[in-house]
């Protein structure tokens, strides 16, 4: 699976009120939530996700995802179209979270320190490699293992659940 | 080699042989992925939407996805976080939990009138059992562990797949010991005590890794103090977070479980991947200061503080005994005139309860005032959302900017006598200094 993209950063810590505020909690689709999606961080998040020809890609601090259980919390961001979550590392919830609804992310410091706002990215989510265009640079992270890299494969938890039933 | 609480109830409910197994079946060990067996399986008024649409699209009309639930007994609704209805939407939302426990005969749906906040209601109700493996799709399900429950939050598509399969994938977690010595002071509790804890480990100190809540001091906790830690293990990234089982537990227990339970207890040679001891003797009451729940002081050391709004209530502090704390400072004094001091009782036991001892007397004539049981301010749903630069000490679990309202709000977090205290004062203060 290859993934491309725009990165937008962020720093530790940003917990899924910040990703979707609890008051859009009334609405359970990706597309109604996407609208939302950072909006007391960036009101123009949303907006500029939507409008620019490549998906951004969220590169993040420590810890991202922290806080609540909320699934809408990557399901906004899937809705509003970023192709990957690169972290330093993520909260648990928010982790299985993404596998399960299909959101790719990889945990990987060096390619987070190593890249700036802008820069294009080309993963490789088999592969586990993370490729920074713009800077000529290639990280490696750690495999996924093998029945979560099934759950990814198959495109979330409950395509991959109804296969092994 | 011995294993730890987390590590024993995870390997009773395994049902595979995945990664890891040990063919002798001699257990778990933190790294391995095992499919788990389920025990309780719980979501509320806004993650079960999610949660129930995921159920049916398992459903593809043959093989062993049936469409119903795996054991009707066993999944737990709770309509507590924008009830009652706080808008169209959440009444919808609220509609849906309804046609679902209909459909599917789930005696454990608790809507408004039986509801409360679902972690103080579901061990008042006896739902969950020492040794029970439990999820829920609400980060806070990690207060079943004071019951010696391995206890998890996870999100609605895990509890969608978990309501029809009755089985989850975990990561056995590493587990941390955490070991409180010394003699409490007057005014510290259970609150005090995690949010110490918190503030010396951060908000990822206990990333992917169970808590083990242990020492001297936790033998005299009450159950109201160890569901208050357990509750905000997550607070620190923890999986979950869990006390031995002891007599208090039993006690508890015995009177609101009726089904068998096995109580696991640690091996003295258990794996550790960290030992932590606070002295509890030094500690004074703390607050954590926006916008993290590690942002931790003692409540003299952080300046004057003016506050427009106090809430008493929510998962980690809506019990009884945190209501009689709280009527306790409250007795024969005013709220300060520009506060808003909002009590909110846990369950429809809890108020009762309140009720009868006189505290919501106190509560009212002290110038506050008495919610019905929801999750309500605490995520800044309703009853008691903040404006832009407005300020509220609060007994809940988060201050992540905006968590109760406007972003330009501030949330302090504290104990119930740190938050009533301050509704008199009208600034945060310790009870002694009223």
């Amino acid at each position: 699976m290859t993934i491309e993209g725009c990165v937008w950063t962020c720093g530790d810590h940003v917990d899924t009120d910040a990703i979707i505020p609890a008051r859009y909690l009334n609405v359970s689709t990706a597309e109604a939530l996407a609208v939302h999606c950072f909006e007391d961080v960036d009101a123009e998040f949303a907006g500029k996700a939507a409008a620019e020809e490549e998906p951004r890609i969220i590169v993040a601090g420590q810890n991202f995802g922290c806080g609540s259980s909320r699934e809408h919390a990557p399901l906004a961001i899937k809705g509003v179209g970023v192709s990957c979550v690169i972290a330093k590392s993520f909260a648990r919830i928010f982790y299985r979270n993404a596998i399960n609804i299909g959101l790719p992310i990889l945990v990987c410091a060096a390619a987070v320190e190593g890249a700036e706002a802008g820069d294009r990215l080309c993963i490789d989510l088999g592969a586990g490699t993370i490729t920074n265009v713009t800077r000529g640079e290639t990280y490696e992270t750690p495999p996924f293992p093998g029945f979560i890299m099934d759950i990814i494969d198959a495109g979330g938890l409950v395509a991959y659940t109804r296969q092994q039933a | 080699m011995g294993h730890t609480l987390a590590e024993k109830i995870i390997a009773a409910h395994r049902v595979d042989g995945a990664q890891g197994d040990d063919a002798n079946g001699r257990g778990v060990s933190p790294g391995d992925h095992v499919q788990a067996r389920v025990d309780v399986v719980l979501a509320n008024d806004i993650t079960a939407p999610i949660a129930i649409r995921e159920f049916r699209r398992l459903d593809d009309g043959q093989g062993s996805l049936s469409g119903r639930v795996f054991d009707p007994e066993r999944v737990v609704l709770v309509a507590d976080h924008f009830t009652p209805n706080k808008d169209i939407k959440s009444a919808e939302q609220c509609r849906v939990l309804r046609k679902f426990a209909q459909e599917q005969g789930l005696p454990h749906h608790y809507d408004v009138g039986r509801a409360g906040i679902e972690h103080v209601l579901l061990p008042e109700q006896g739902l969950v059992a020492p040794g029970d493996l439990v999820v829920g799709a609400d980060s806070h399900t990690c207060t079943y562990g004071a019951l010696g429950a391995f206890a998890t939050g996870m999100g609605s598509t895990d509890i969608g797949v978990a309501m029809a399969t009755g089985q989850v994938w975990l990561r056995v977690p590493e587990t941390m010991r955490i070991v409180y010595t010394g003699k409490l002071r007057r005014w510290v509790g259970g609150k005090d005590l995690i949010l110490e804890t918190i503030g010396r480990i951060g908000v990822s100190g206990a990333l992917y890794q169970t808590m083990e809540f242990a020492g001297p001091v936790v033998k005299s906790l009450s159950m109201a103090a160890r569901f208050t830690m357990s509750n905000m293990a997550i607070e620190a990234g923890g999986k979950a977070g869990l006390f031995d089982i002891d007599e208090t537990t039993r006690e508890y227990v015995g009177r609101r479980v009726e089904r068998a339970y096995t109580a696991y207890r640690a091996d003295q040679d258990a794996e550790y991947s960290r030992f932590l001891e606070i002295d509890v003797s030094q500690l004074d009451p703390v607050v954590a200061l926006p916008h993290l729940p590690d942002n931790v002081r003692p409540v003299g050391e952080i300046g004057e503080i003016e506050i427009d709004q106090a809430v008493i209530g929510s998962c980690t502090n809506g019990r009884l005994e945190d209501l009689r704390i709280a009527a306790e400072v409250l007795r024969r004094r005013r709220v300060a005139p520009h506060v808003r001091c909002i009590v909110i009782p846990g369950t429809q036991q809890v108020y009762l309860d309140a009720v009868r001892e006189g505290l919501v007397e106190v509560f009212i004539e002290a110038g506050g005032v008495v919610s019905t049981p929801t999750c309500g301010p605490c995520l800044g749903g309703h009853m008691g959302v903040l404006a832009a630069g407005e300020r509220a000490v609060s007994t809940t679990n988060r201050n992540f900017r905006g968590r109760m309202g406007d972003s330009a709000s501030e949330v302090y977090l504290s104990g119930p006598a740190v938050a009533a205290a301050s509704a008199v004062a009208g600034r945060i203060v310790h009870p002694d200094a009223l």
